[in-house]
């Protein structure tokens, strides 16, 4: 595999997601952790970009980190008595990183197969093959059948957008989602406002 | 270009670390947060397997942003319900918060 800027780029995002998730973790400074979280968002956001998403990666900064860690920033000011804890983590966070590097084993041992690239024409061959059939591939992963990242231009907003309302796309779980995000928002006003006397 | 293996891993180590940290933090707050760490996990794995398996479909993404939508409904309702505990309980330890443990 070539160096490229995409290879650094990769590098320097994943470094950014897994650093500020770890840092999410084990910070005791929950303020901190909530700051790191941004960060950990930012970078899966700049993943998105590489795998030539442009919408989940603008969706991701103003969802997750526009919204959803801003969210978290207000809870952790609402309940400020809770940041100055001595004891961030629970007693038993030795079994929690005995679960956690078991479980990240696991994982990679259920990836390894791929790391092969011939293995992964075998395992999903024919579906790469002939989907791209007709396309050059990308000349850094050879033989793998990707397609290279110029040749994904057909894969606009516009089509995301279409796909959601149109009667053979995804029209029924995008209203399916609008309703149980309405749903979630009253219930958190409910549960979270005031008793009025 | 990156082999697809590379995201998968990095993807699975993002989702180990939010497991431990959803289970050993005490802060509930905090348990959110790994909890969104492990929806981001997921997230890279879809978008990583629609890119390199399947780019001319829409699926892979659509199924992202629903996680996104399924996200943002858990955060706010998560986060809501730990404001409450927190004005009628004074805590967010998850341990102090055990009135229906057996």
């Amino acid at each position: 595999m070539d160096i490229t800027w995409q290879t650094i780029a990769f590098f320097a995002f994943a470094v950014m997601t897994l650093g500020g998730g770890l840092m999410v973790v084990i910070n005791r400074n929950l303020w901190h952790s909530a700051l790191f979280l941004m960060l950990s968002l930012f970078g899966t956001s700049g993943l998105f970009v590489l795998l030539v998403a442009p919408f989940l990666a603008a969706v991701q900064v103003l969802v997750y980190i526009g919204a959803i860690a801003i969210l978290v920033l207000f809870a952790i000011m609402l309940t400020r008595r809770m940041m100055g804890l001595e004891e961030t983590q629970n007693t038993q966070w030795p079994a929690a990183a005995a679960v956690a590097v078991v479980l990240f084993i696991i994982l990679v041992i259920t990836v390894s197969p791929l790391v092969d690239e011939d293995a992964v024409t075998d395992i999903f061959g024919d579906k790469v093959a002939n989907l791209n059939a007709n396309l050059p591939v990308d000349p850094d992963a050879k033989d793998s059948g990707v397609v290279a990242n110029n040749d994904l231009d057909i894969v606009t907003v516009e089509a995301i957008g279409e796909a959601l309302v149109t009667r053979d796309g995804f029209v029924l779980p995008f209203e399916l989602a609008s309703i149980l995000l309405t749903a979630a928002l009253i219930g958190a006003i409910v549960v979270a406002r005031e008793d009025e006397a | 270009m990156v082999p697809l293996w590379f995201y998968l891993v990095v993807s699975a180590a993002l989702f180990a670390i939010g497991a431990y940290g959803a289970l050993a933090r005490r802060n509930a707050i905090a348990i959110v947060m790994s909890v969104e760490l492990m929806l981001n996990a997921a997230n890279i794995n879809l978008v990583a397997f629609w890119r390199y398996l399947n780019p001319f479909e829409i699926n892979g993404q659509i199924f992202a942003a629903f996680v996104f939508i399924v996200a943002a409904a858990e955060a706010a309702v998560g986060l809501a319900l730990i404001i409450s505990i927190y004005r009628s309980r004074q805590t967010v330890i998850v341990e102090d918060v055990n009135m229906l443990k057996w």
